[in-house]
């Protein structure tokens, strides 16, 4: 070997060493470059859950309107008033429209003194939150609580946890300290069904028309390239299209006026017909590329066999194929559907209403669903409503992670079936 | 598609039965058709409205710096300028690091790790989007206060919500790019590695050149995903349009400007009415023509490879 001619090419032995270790050196912080970015990943994760937990427990000032000693003295909390006592401070107490109301919906001496503390808590002490602190808040600073309250007559401290079991079941209020969220759970449930019973049937035809008959033709090619297209559409233009054709083309449709028997028709089109049929259109394009998916899973000898032993192409794909992939189409379902649950923007342009207290009865009902009250909470300015978004935020994502664990447990118990029946 | 789907032995000679189930499957696969029609048909139509009006004129609608319907001026700039500065900050911010994350994942990590990594990026990517909207009025906006000075940061602000649309974006980018990258075939690594080449110059001078269609089709997507993103400008860019260039200062996009309008209780057939829908449409000509260029590019990429 030439020497001279190699060190001509690549430089003296110390200078490809140097190269050497410099390469090495590289290799080294492009790997540690890709660790950090993976991990700045992982954390963005955590840091999205820990914001919400820690708004959802802390310290909150909160001022009554009345004090409970006013009312009954020498009591410094509702628990310690009898029956009776708790029966007169209602009456004595409420403005007279109120009470008749209250008499109306359920009379006073019916209602449990559980409900009554509620009643006096929210028509009487009437409190309300002057500031609040997220957990971190309320330990690291102690001292600014501390001064807060020193300036502060006539209000208490608390440390309080926003999600209750009455934030699950109470109506939504311009109070956030007994605002609830029932009437946005009951409205988003209602929604997804509707969604459901739409894009279901005509997604998983639409999928078995492209997996099963179509030929590769200009037409079917199309079909496809526009399914793509349509799950990358922004869902806000669903919202548009939801607008333009069932809350105002439709209107006699989705507002119920054709049908003479519902009562409430205050709601225009702006229903839960309309918004169930919208967020369809929006998960219809998933649901097919889903079920697609789960056909092309499906081995093509189980079709010839059952072509082989006399089936049609019907019976093979109902018997058959849909049998066999039940469990991934299901899955991919249900996952289109948790998108569904957690759209806000085009059910906030087709309209959903901003604020309801009466249940959904009908799909002709006005509606507000779970995201569209955090997104209303999140907007106000005050610190408090802060902290019941995050709280909502924490039932959305409870009922997401129950859906989609859900999906799993099927698919496993299915395929286990699958497996013993094989 | 179904190039591979195999042909029944009778071939066309079916039942009457059998015929109709077909026409009727392939009815529902025609109204996925009927969707993208009924979008392009209603807002061209409300858009023609819009601009029919005699306040508004399409040399205007393009080139005016102000948008205030109360004293008629219609010039979309400032509502586009915002949307461009959201996506623009959220994919400085998502492509390097989604990139880097989809190597590590695809070239470096072992299959236990990815086995771990993964199921957390699906997480990430199934949160709905008014969860990320609140992360960004309550999280990254003060966090952005405490760094830049709260006289420089507004509280609303484009810098906000376009780091987060990043972060939204993120596990879109670094699951598709992982696939692009997956996809070169294990042949070209062997040839770099051969050649004396380090596994990171393998990565970065063999490998991503390979996966670049690949690469481009999934930023491209991801562009379009945070263009029409919603719920984070809503709640975090701020109320109210406003032509600047300065990301800490507030502005509203093209999207968020639709929510606010549609939100409140708009009458029908009035200007402000027709006006999210010439909005709209706009938007959806920006996010059609990326998708159909992402698509195509994508399939040029995966031919290449079959």
């Amino acid at each position: 070997m030439n020497n001279m001619q190699t060190e001509s090419m690549f430089g003296t032995k110390a200078e490809s060493l140097l190269l050497m270790q410099k390469r090495a050196r590289l290799s080294i912080f492009w790997k540690v470059i890709f660790i950090f970015a993976t991990t700045v990943a992982v954390l963005f994760l955590l840091l999205l859950l820990v914001s919400v937990i820690d708004s959802i427990f802390g310290y909150a000032v909160i001022r009554n309107e009345v004090n409970i000693s006013e009312l009954i003295s020498g009591t410094s909390s509702l628990d310690e008033f009898s029956r009776s006592q708790l029966e007169e401070t209602a009456r004595n107490n409420l403005s007279s429209g109120i009470l008749r109301r209250v008499e109306y919906e359920k009379p006073i001496t019916e209602r449990s003194d559980r409900e009554l503390r509620a009643l006096i808590e929210q028509y009487i002490i009437k409190p309300s939150v002057l500031r609040s602190w997220g957990l971190w808040g309320s330990i690291t600073k102690q001292d600014e609580i501390g001064a807060f309250m020193a300036n502060q007559e006539d209000s208490y401290l608390i440390f309080k946890s926003w999600i209750t079991p009455d934030f699950l079941t109470n109506d939504q209020s311009a109070n956030p300290l007994n605002a609830g969220i029932r009437t946005a759970l009951l409205g988003s449930l209602w929604i997804i069904a509707i969604t459901f019973l739409l894009a279901f049937p005509i997604g998983v035809g639409s999928a078995i028309y492209l997996e099963e008959y179509a030929e590769d033709t200009k037409l079917n090619r199309m079909l496809q390239l526009n399914i793509f297209n349509l799950s990358a559409v922004p869902s806000i233009i669903y919202g548009l299209l939801g607008l333009a054709v069932f809350v105002r083309a439709m209107e006699g449709v989705t507002s119920g006026a054709f049908l003479t028997t519902v009562a409430d028709t205050t709601a225009n089109g702006r229903t839960i017909l309309s918004g169930g049929l919208t967020l369809g259109l929006l998960v219809l394009p998933i649901i097919i590329i889903n079920t697609q998916e789960a056909l092309k899973g499906v081995p093509d000898s189980l079709r010839m066999s059952s072509y082989g032993v006399g089936a049609t192409k019907w019976q093979t794909i109902w018997s058959q194929v849909l049998p066999v992939s039940f469990d991934r189409i299901l899955t991919g379902t249900i996952l289109a559907l948790s998108r569904a649950l957690g759209e806000t923007a085009p059910l906030v342009v087709i309209g959903a209403s901003t604020f309801i207290s009466v249940d959904p009865s009908s799909i002709f009902s006005k509606f507000t669903t779970l995201p569209i009250q955090i997104y209303q909470w999140s907007a106000r300015p005050q610190g408090s409503y802060r902290n019941i978004a995050a709280a909502a935020i924490i039932v959305l994502l409870i009922l997401l992670l129950v859906l989609n664990s859900g999906a799993i447990y099927l698919r496993d118990k299915l395929a286990k079936k699958k497996r013993m029946a094989a | 598609m179904t190039q591979r789907h195999i042909t029944h032995p009778f071939g066309k000679k079916r039942r009457l039965h059998e015929r109709i189930i077909e026409t009727i499957l392939f009815l529902f696969a025609l109204f996925s058709i009927m969707i993208t029609v009924g979008i392009a048909v209603i807002l061209i139509r409300e858009s023609f409205l819009f601009f029919s009006d005699p306040e508004v004129t399409l040399v205007e609608f393009f080139t005016g710096k102000t948008w205030q319907p109360m004293i008629g001026l219609f010039g979309f700039l400032p509502l586009l300028n915002a949307t461009i500065m959201t996506s623009v900050i959220a994919m400085l911010f998502a492509i390097p690091l989604g990139l880097f994350v989809a190597i590590y994942l695809a070239e470096y990590a072992s299959d236990k790790v990815r086995g771990r990594l993964k199921p957390i990026l699906e997480v990430l990517a199934g949160i709905p989007t008014i969860v990320y909207g609140y992360f960004a009025l309550t999280f990254m906006t003060p966090l952005l206060r405490s760094m830049f000075g709260q006289e420089t940061v507004e509280i609303y602000n484009t810098a906000s919500a376009g780091l987060v649309i990043g972060i939204l974006v993120l596990p879109m980018i670094a699951t598709m790019a992982e696939d692009a990258i997956s996809a070169v075939p294990q042949e070209l690594r062997l040839a770099g590695l051969a050649l004396g080449g380090t596994p990171i110059e393998t990565t970065f001078r063999v490998v991503l050149p390979a996966a670049l269609s690949g690469l481009s089709a999934t930023f491209l997507l991801a562009l379009s995903r945070a263009i029409g993103e919603t719920m984070i400008v809503a709640l975090a860019a701020g109320a109210g349009p406003n032509m600047t260039f300065n990301p800490f200062e507030a502005a509203e996009t093209i999207t968020g400007y639709i929510v606010r309008i549609s939100g409140g209780d708009v009458s029908y057939n009035s200007v402000d009415y027709n006006s999210i829908f010439a909005l709209g449409l706009v938007l959806f000509v920006i996010t059609f023509t990326l998708n159909l260029i992402s698509r195509k590019v994508s399939n040029l990429f995966y031919q290449e490879y079959e």
